[in-house]
């Protein structure tokens, strides 16, 4: 039996490569804002950032699996709560540098709330009255979504609207034809978290 | 849905080197049975063409997955034998010998799925079979102009691994 991986995280963080964040974050928000300037249309830059295209969340997810997965040495969950647990704890903390909590557990198990209290995309950022829409972390549903699909996992992401904390629902179904007909739904609420 | 995609061989016999010309053929499979990647050094007999080779490969992997986890005695829930088990689930096999050769198999969670085959008297290669998974990361995943799911053209990555392949002792 492998070593039981490091389900922490911080060894595989103290591992790989690194960027300035600064750098990241307003590579991104010079994304978001172009994206905004390009389609005008919230519910579109929403849209754009989660789909499957060049640049957007789902593709990323579907190679940032991969990376994962050699990086991490973490073998196959055994349910749901556990992937949860390694999302927040590894995932996050090996490519963002901050682990998200899990919580909001509905009864039978299949969703659950990810909580970013520290969240590196949202440094600088400040929405005005015009985007009050907009998700702004929506590319992070979109490469969970992408991540967990290559594993077989069928989930759809939950919106939620406005409030303070940057967190998305994610549930799980067994069936694959539920996930394909909420296939659009990947949404992220975001705001400012009051530091 | 489509099972099988179009898949091309990308032979690379390399004149032997003397020592350390070990492997014979490694294949890579995504989760759909795509073949990403077939890549030779040393066949001398090919006895299909390219299309059947790669779906008798993958065939073959997808019963022998099902049916070593059917047999598992350590594991208390079993599927029934024939349905698609997801990667990772079950106990996983990791190879076979024969007297002429050794087939090699790791499977990722996310369904990639590397063989390699090579002489008979080779140790264990999970860690190697690793290493290439990690190369193919590094090359080929974190490479932006190659679309997921579809055959590899990509010269550093072949470049890599026949130098890999060539050092497995």
């Amino acid at each position: 039996m492998a070593p039981p991986a490091p389900r922490t995280g911080d060894a595989v963080f103290a591992n790989v490569e690194r960027v300035n964040a600064e750098l990241f974050t307003l590579t991104y928000g010079a994304i978001v804002r172009q994206l905004l300037t390009d389609l005008e249309e919230v519910e579109e830059v929403n849209k754009q950032l989660d789909q499957i295209s060049i640049f957007r969340g789902y593709n990323i997810g579907i190679r940032l699996i991969d990376e994962f997965l050699t990086k991490s040495n973490i073998s196959r969950c055994v349910d749901f709560k556990e992937t949860a647990e390694v999302i927040a704890k590894a995932g996050f903390k090996m490519f963002l540098g901050v682990t998200a909590s899990v919580t909001n557990w509905d009864a039978d198990g299949t969703s659950c709330s990810l909580v970013l209290e520290d969240n590196p995309l949202v440094d600088f950022v400040e929405l005005p009255d015009t985007c009050q829409g907009l998700y702004y972390c929506n590319i992070l549903s979109g490469v969970i979504r992408g991540a967990l699909e290559m594993t077989r996992a069928w989930c759809c992401m939950d919106k939620f609207h406005s409030a303070f904390w940057c967190c998305f629902k994610a549930c799980i179904s067994p069936e694959p034809n539920f996930w394909c007909t909420h296939q659009g739904m990947c949404l992220v609420r975001l705001a400012t978290h009051p530091r | 849905m489509q099972f099988f995609g179009g898949s091309e061989i990308s032979p690379a016999p390399s004149a032997p080197t003397g020592s350390g010309n070990n492997a014979h053929m490694m294949y890579i499979f995504n989760r759909n049975g795509v073949c990403l990647l077939y890549r030779e050094w040393n066949r001398p007999l090919r006895t299909l063409n390219a299309q059947q080779d790669h779906k008798l490969m993958f065939g073959l992997l997808f019963s022998l997955k099902s049916f070593t986890a059917k047999m598992d005695p350590t594991s208390v829930e079993k599927g029934n034998l024939g349905v698609p088990q997801l990667p990772g689930q079950g106990c996983s096999f990791h190879s076979f010998r024969t007297n002429t050769y050794k087939l090699s198999f790791m499977e990722s969670p996310s369904g990639i799925k590397i063989i390699l085959v090579t002489h008979p008297k080779t140790g264990d290669l999970q860690e190697p079979l690793k290493y290439v998974y990690n190369l193919y990361v590094e090359y080929v995943v974190k490479n932006p102009l190659y679309v997921p799911g579809t055959p590899i053209r990509c010269d550093l990555f072949n470049t890599a691994l026949d130098q890999y392949a060539r050092s497995l002792a």
